[in-house]
Order: C-alpha cells, then sequence, then structure tokens
C-alpha cells in the first residue's frame, strides 16, 4: 500500500511537467496551425509584440490598403485580435476578404454573418458552451451576439465577429491588430517581404513559414525558464516523497534488515535493496504519469474543449523518466545508506 | 582430542550505555571442538547472548580472543565479520526471523544468494530438508507455518551454506513442547549425521540435556 501511494504520488510531478510541456507545446502548435489556416504568405504584426498573443490594435486600417497597392501583393487584410478569457480570444474579420485569403469557413451548422452582431464560434467553443446556429451569446466583450454559423476549427481564434463591430466595441474604430498579406506567387515572397521590411521597419515582419517556426518554447519569453522551474519541482517532489516512503520502509523492516545482516548481507547488498525498489517505485511514477498526462488531456478535451490545448509529448517521457529517477535515488540514498548502517543486534532486537 | 574449532580465551565486551559502561563478559574462556552440540544455559544477563553475538560476528568484543578454525575474529573490521556470517555460522533465533514477504524456499535461498552461491542446492540438501520435515512446505510464507515448520525452515536457512558452526539462540523458546521436541530432535540428528557444530543458549533444561555438554554462565562469566 505504502509502495502504491509512493508510485502515485511520484506519478504527480511527472503528469505535471508532462501536462505543462504538452500544454505550452500544444498550444504554440495550435497557434502555428490557426495561422497557416489564414492561407497568407506573410504577417505584419506590430512592434514589440509577443509571439503567442496580441493585444491591443495599434495598426492603422489605411496600412492594410497601402500594404494592398504594392506589387504582387494579392490581397492584404486587416484583423483585429481581443481577449475574452485568459485562452480565448475573438477576432473581428473582414469576413468576404478573409474569405478569398483562406478558402472561407467549413460551416457545420448555420452559415456566415448576416449582421453586424453576429457571431462565427468554432466546433470546441460551440461543444464546450453548448451553443447552435441561431443561439444568443451575451457573455462575449458584454454584447449580445447572434450566433451565425458554428466552423470547423484550425483558423483565425475560436470566435470570429465583424471587424467593425469588434474595433467599436474595443474602441479602436479604423486599427488592426495584424496584417495578413498573400503575394501572387511564391517566387514573388522574399521580395514582397524586403520591401515590407522597408517601408515598417519597426514592425515584425515574418514570411509565414518563418512565423510559425518561431512559435516554440524557447522563443516564448519565460516559457523555458518556467518549464525549468517547473522540472526543478518535479524533482524536488520526487525526492521527497522517496525519502518519507523509503525512510518509512527501512524503519518498519528493520528487522528484516537485522536478518539480512545476521545472513551475512552487506553494506552494498542492503544499500542495492533499497536503491532498487527506488528505481521500481520511479518507473512506476513513471509510467503512472505518463498515464495520467494522457488523462488529463481526456479531461480538459471532455470538460474544456474550447481551453487549452495540450499535446502529447512522447519525446518528453524519457526525459521526465529520468527527472523522476534522478529525484527517488536522491530521495532513496539518505534511507538506504541508514539501512545499511544499521546495527544487526539492535536490528534483530527491533520490535 | 582435535583442535578446537572455537577457542575462546579472556573474552571480555563492556557496552556503553550514555556515560555508563556495562560490563557483560568479564573474561570468558571456552573450547569448542568440531562436531560438538553444546548448550549455553544460565539467567537472564548472564552474557550468553552478547557471547553469541561475538561468536557470531555480529558485534566486537571489547578485548580477549575468539578463533574459529584458527582464525583470530577478535581483530576483524565490520566486513570482516560480515563475511564471517555469510560463510562460516548459521544463526537460529527464538523467533525464527524468517523474511514475512518471502516462501520458505525463497527465505533458504536468499542464504545462499547473499553468500555468493548462485547454483540450485545440492541434492544432498534436499535429504536435509526432508530431515527437516519441511520439504513439502517450501512454497509457502512464512505466516502459513506453524512455529515449528518456521523455526526448521530457518535452521534448513542456517546450514544451506554449510557453516562451520550453527548458532541457535533459545530454539525452542517459541515453541510448544510437542515442536520444541520435534526442532531439538532435528538438531540432534544434523549434528550426529552431518558432524554440525551447535551452540544452543536456552535457558531449558530439557532442551540443554539434548547436548552433548553444558556450560553455565552467570555475570559475564563461565561458572561450570
Amino acid at each position: 500500500m505504502r509502495s502504491l501511494l509512493s508510485v502515485f504520488l511520484i506519478a504527480v510531478p511527472v503528469t505535471l511537467i508532462l501536462c505543462l510541456v504538452g500544454l505550452s507545446q500544444g498550444m504554440l502548435a495550435d497557434s502555428a496551425r490557426r495561422a497557416r489556416g489564414i492561407g497568407a504568405d506573410i504577417i505584419v504584426r506590430p512592434p514589440k509584440t509577443s509571439m503567442l498573443t496580441l493585444s491591443g490594435a495599434p495598426i492603422s486600417e489605411k496600412l492594410v490598403e497601402a500594404i494592398q497597392q504594392k506589387a504582387h501583393v494579392a490581397l492584404a487584410i486587416g484583423m483585429i485580435s481581443f481577449p475574452v478569457t485568459s485562452v480565448t480570444f475573438v477576432s473581428g474579420i473582414d469576413l468576404a476578404r478573409f474569405n478569398q485569403m483562406s478558402g472561407g469557413f467549413k460551416y457545420l451548422e448555420g452559415g456566415p454573418f448576416q449582421g453586424p452582431d453576429d457571431i462565427i464560434v468554432d466546433e470546441y467553443y460551440a461543444q464546450q458552451h453548448r451553443l447552435h446556429a441561431r443561439d444568443q451569446v451575451t457573455d462575449i466583450l458584454n454584447h449580445r451576439w447572434h450566433v451565425s454559423g458554428i466552423a470547423e476549427g484550425g483558423k483565425l481564434a475560436r470566435l470570429a465577429v465583424p471587424m467593425g463591430t469588434l474595433q467599436d466595441l474595443t474602441g479602436n474604430t479604423g486599427k488592426v491588430s495584424q496584417i495578413f498579406v498573400k503575394v501572387d506567387r511564391p517566387a514573388n515572397i522574399p521580395e514582397v517581404l524586403a520591401e515590407l521590411k522597408t517601408l515598417l521597419p519597426d514592425h515584425n515582419i515574418y514570411t509565414m513559414e518563418e512565423f510559425t517556426s518561431l512559435l516554440t518554447v524557447e522563443n516564448v519569453g519565460g516559457l523555458n525558464t518556467f518549464i525549468h522551474v517547473m522540472v526543478g519541482i518535479g524533482v524536488v517532489i520526487g525526492f521527497a516523497v522517496v525519502l518519507l516512503s523509503m525512510y518509512m520502509a527501512v524503519l518498519q523492516r528493520t528487522r528484516e534488515i537485522g536478518i539480512l545482516k545476521a545472513l551475512g548481507a552487506s553494506r552494498w547488498f542492503i544499500l542495492k535493496i533499497i536503491l532498487a525498489e527506488a528505481v521500481v517505485m520511479g518507473l512506476g511514477g513513471t509510467i503512472v504519469g505518463i498515464a495520467l498526462s494522457f488523462a488529463a488531456r481526456a479531461l480538459i478535451l471532455a470538460l474544456y474543449p474550447a481551453s487549452l490545448t495540450q499535446a502529447i509529448t512522447p519525446e518528453w517521457w524519457p526525459i521526465a523518466g529520468a527527472i523522476s529517477l534522478a529525484g527517488v535515488l536522491l530521495g532513496a540514498l539518505y534511507p538506504g545508506l541508514s539501512a545499511a548502517a544499521q546495527d544487526p543486534i539492535e536490528a534483530l532486537a527491533y520490535e | 582430542m582435535s583442535d578446537p574449532l572455537i577457542e575462546i580465551r579472556g573474552l571480555r565486551k563492556v557496552y556503553r550505555v550514555g556515560k555508563v559502561e556495562v560490563p557483560a563478559l568479564r573474561g570468558v574462556d571456552l573450547d569448542v571442538p568440531p562436531g560438538e552440540f553444546l548448550a549455553i544455559v544460565g539467567p537472564s544477563g548472564s552474557g550468553k547472548s552478547t557471547l553469541f553475538h561475538i561468536i557470531g560476528g555480529l558485534t566486537p568484543s571489547t578485548s580477549g580472543s575468539v578463533r574459529i578454525g584458527g582464525q583470530d575474529i577478535s581483530s576483524l573490521t565490520d566486513a570482516g565479520r560480515t563475511e564471517l556470517r555469510k560463510n562460516k555460522v548459521g544463526f537460529v533465533f527464538q523467533k525464527f526471523n524468517l523474511l514475512p514477504n518471502l516462501t520458505a524456499a525463497d527465505n533458504i535461498a536468499i542464504a545462499r544468494h547473499i553468500a555468493g552461491r548462485r547454483q540450485a542446492v545440492e541434492p544432498e540438501f534436499e535429504e536435509v530438508l526432508k530431515l527437516l520435515g519441511v520439504s513439502r512446505r517450501l512454497n509457502h510464507k512464512p505466516a502459513a507455518l506453524s512455529g515449528g515448520e518456521q523455526q526448521r525452515v530457518a535452521i534448513a536457512r542456517a546450514i544451506v551454506n554449510h557453516p562451520a558452526i550453527l548458532l541457535a539462540d533459545e530454539p525452542t523458546g517459541n515453541l510448544d513442547s510437542e515442536n520444541s521436541a520435534a526442532v531439538l530432535d532435528v538438531m540432534r540428528d544434523l549434528n550426529r549425521r552431518l558432524g554440525q557444530t551447535i551452540l544452543m543458549i536456552t535457558h531449558n533444561p530439557e532442551a540443554a540435556a539434548f547436548a552433548h555438554r553444558t556450560v553455565c554462565m552467570r555475570d559475564g562469566r563461565m561458572v561450570g
């Protein structure tokens, strides 16, 4: 029972690490997938913006028209993005131009905007909030929206509304958060990119390929440090759990250790037994932790399909296993050494 | 007469309890020839168990010498005493001291494993197990065995590595008279058939009567 509880407790930091890394990578991959879904070749973002999110709309809409006039630019569209919750954003779009660039939404229910207060929600948001086409929604920016359509996920944010409405609601009339540019032919992308960089030297301008490749843990400020801190906490928890567990085990088995010593077991033999048990618990904890990370993902998907996107990260399983083993070996060392040093007569007399 | 297997001269052991020194052995002399079944009797606190622990390499002496098969064990390090326990002595305890999570067979096997003997037990040992009356109970864990069976498994474990000396500390102390007699019979048989040297601590005069010779201890000394 003690060992099973220890395995479960060791699994907790493993799950924590895998979920955290999975969430980081999942959210970044989801952002990349959504960005690619727009169908643009170049993205123009305001200066000093995070790779993952946008706040505010500092770019003038006139710039969209200016870019549209450039040579080889097939289409330029502005988009305003605004947070609804910490993980859900609403995008304001010119639907006709957006459809022209991306090929349009694929509707599962309903269809495109019919009026300025219409909203298109993706399937995950609709599932989580039990929404259907023609429903009314009032909890988004304190505005009464009419659900015109439920669309397949993977393009833009989970929520899309007419750009003018969102601009007015957020006090950003005539402004956009970022500009997407479609180039007439792929061969002309470098030329357009260079021209835009010359025109807007302080803006962040990337090809879409470059932008999505930058959506990594290393490029999101502080995320890598946060992961390292959580990994450190994982080691400390694994260490503490095993230290307590093995210390209890050594106390419970004092008499058995005395028996083994009476049979001629060396200090190393005793230490090996304790360390071997810790390794088995560490491996068990890793396997259970991996299983729990699947369970956590399934739970998030079932309860909050429109919230965080957690990826399964098999490349982190050996890392989490090594972290767990490092923790348990450190934790088992002191109890193991104290067991190995026990006086056999005192151990045999232990009740 | 052959050279003694155990030769003890002027053996002293002082335990330190805080700042107080408690003498447990105050100069013990004893010779035990090979193949002898010796009973050591005496009241509680007379030093029997301390003598047993020193001969068995569980604790070092304070002064004096203990030679087993010509080797002076009083100067052994902790590692040296571990080797002694592994190869030269086997213990049988009053409380049986079998490992509760292992079957009887595994309790015997672990003694061989610790001694570095990886191969299966010799065919002759199967005969010993029959002699001990446990050959059909080997797949049971200690909790499923009677006290007498547990003690006979403990004896099997103690002799599986062919130790020079079998040290038995009150081996019948936790048994009823029927099982006590069975265990003592087995020990006497082992002594007779295999020439196993046995030192047995006991309070029970009937148990001591199974031995070739009885020595008595009192206040850390041999008194007869």
